[in-house]
């Protein structure tokens, strides 16, 4: 297993291998994402029971959770890649992360919005500076940040290092979202779901909102894989393996 | 590994170990200002600054609310289970506002020591539940009590 784990990401690292093989993987992404999604969304708005005290509007959250959920995780990807990128130089790790940027940045503004539409039936205001609702504006900020450090520099060698870095050092600030809720006195509830525990809520709450979350990661993979391959195709325009792919066409 | 690769690895360690440690102890050294807002307990014990405008959280005391017929006027107690406040509100509350549950006061403190809120916002808790588990639940006494969000620990 760990052989052929490091075999793969080996042969990642070669544009054409990663490229030919994501073009694999692609439509079970489309179809985990598709299935899921629908799943999730008939069974969260139609099945799941009302809220005893926040009646329909906490619906919303079959949105809000996962699009959190993988604001924090694309950033932790991003930063990941970006060790990747500067310990092993591998060039496909530069490409996987400038995929995931604007990927993360949609998700962490989806649930941010989201976030302030639940807020104003709920606790009567769109927006409150507490560290929760901050810290995640600081995320969806950072993410701006890589995005705009990429356009900004060049060659592409020196904006991979600059933005790696950013990244990386953007990683401090997932914990503090994550503890926020416990550290510091919020006007966001702490986490009904943790790994340790099970969930605050029940089955017939928890499973659209578990398929909602698998749903979203499917539909990141899809994206990311989608964006990352064109990146590749761009980067290698050159190189014979496109010039072949491309005269077929 | 070969050393260079070790090397770049462990100076990004360096790099984000040395800048947590920074920022956990800024944060640490400022938390008292990242709290949203003060427990019952520091208005009580004077911690909260008098005619400036605070934020003031705790569980709404259940009986406690008491509602003027001719006005919009209403006043409450709020606890964090250690200690009261006694909030004075003249607009709309928001719909979450209930007995039990959560609630987060802007105002200012006047010579009582009572807040009077310009601004009152509903907290609620991370349960979920259907209404007829609800419903169940309170019938056979076992409803969980909102839970707390005030930590009672007075280290904060």
């Amino acid at each position: 297993m760990w052989n052929w784990l490091k075999t793969l990401y080996h042969r990642l690292g070669s544009p054409k291998w990663f490229y030919q093989i994501t073009g694999k993987w692609l439509p079970w992404f489309v179809a985990a994402s598709l299935v899921l999604l629908t799943t999730g969304l008939v069974m969260g708005l139609a099945y799941a029971p009302m809220d005893y005290q926040q009646g329909n509007s906490f619906r919303i959250m079959y949105i809000h959770v996962p699009a959190a959920f993988l604001a924090q995780s694309v950033y932790m990807m991003m930063a990941a890649a970006g060790v990747v990128m500067l310990v092993w130089k591998i060039k496909m790790a530069d490409v996987v992360a400038q995929a995931l940027a604007p990927v993360g940045a949609a998700m962490t503004f989806i649930s941010l919005v989201t976030g302030a539409i639940w807020g104003m039936p709920t606790w009567g205001t769109w927006w409150m500076w507490d560290a929760r609702l901050t810290s995640m504006l600081i995320l969806f900020f950072l993410y701006l940040g890589v995005i705009a450090l990429r356009e900004a520099l060049s060659p592409q060698e020196v904006a991979a290092k600059a933005c790696a870095l950013l990244a990386i050092v953007g990683v401090i600030n997932i914990p503090i979202i994550k503890y926020s809720v416990d550290w510091w006195y919020t006007l966001h509830q702490p986490a009904s779901i943790k790994l340790t525990e099970k969930p605050a809520m029940p089955a017939s709450m928890y499973l659209p909102l578990l398929f909602m979350v698998l749903g979203f990661y499917a539909l990141l993979g899809w994206s990311v894989l989608l964006r990352a391959r064109a990146e590749v195709l761009r980067r290698e325009a050159k190189s014979g393996w496109v010039r072949e792919l491309l005269k077929d066409k | 590994m070969n050393p260079k690769r070790k090397q770049k690895l462990m100076l990004i360690g360096l790099m984000v170990g040395g800048l947590s440690l920074a920022i956990g102890l800024t944060l640490y050294a400022l938390s008292s200002n990242i709290n949203l807002f003060y427990a019952p307990t520091q208005i009580v014990a004077g911690e909260a600054p008098e005619g400036a405008e605070i934020r003031a959280g705790g569980m709404v005391v259940e009986g406690s609310v008491e509602r003027d017929t001719q006005s919009m006027k209403v006043r409450f107690a709020v606890t964090d289970y250690n200690q009261e406040i006694w909030i004075n509100y003249e607009k709309i509350l928001p719909d979450l506002f209930r007995e039990g549950q959560g609630v987060v006061a802007v105002g200012r403190l006047n010579s009582e020591g009572e807040l009077v809120a310009s601004q009152v916002l509903a907290r609620h808790d991370e349960n979920y539940m259907p209404p007829e588990v609800a419903e169940a639940l309170k019938l056979a006494g076992e409803m969980p009590a909102a839970a707390p969000f005030i930590r009672t620990s007075s280290n904060k």
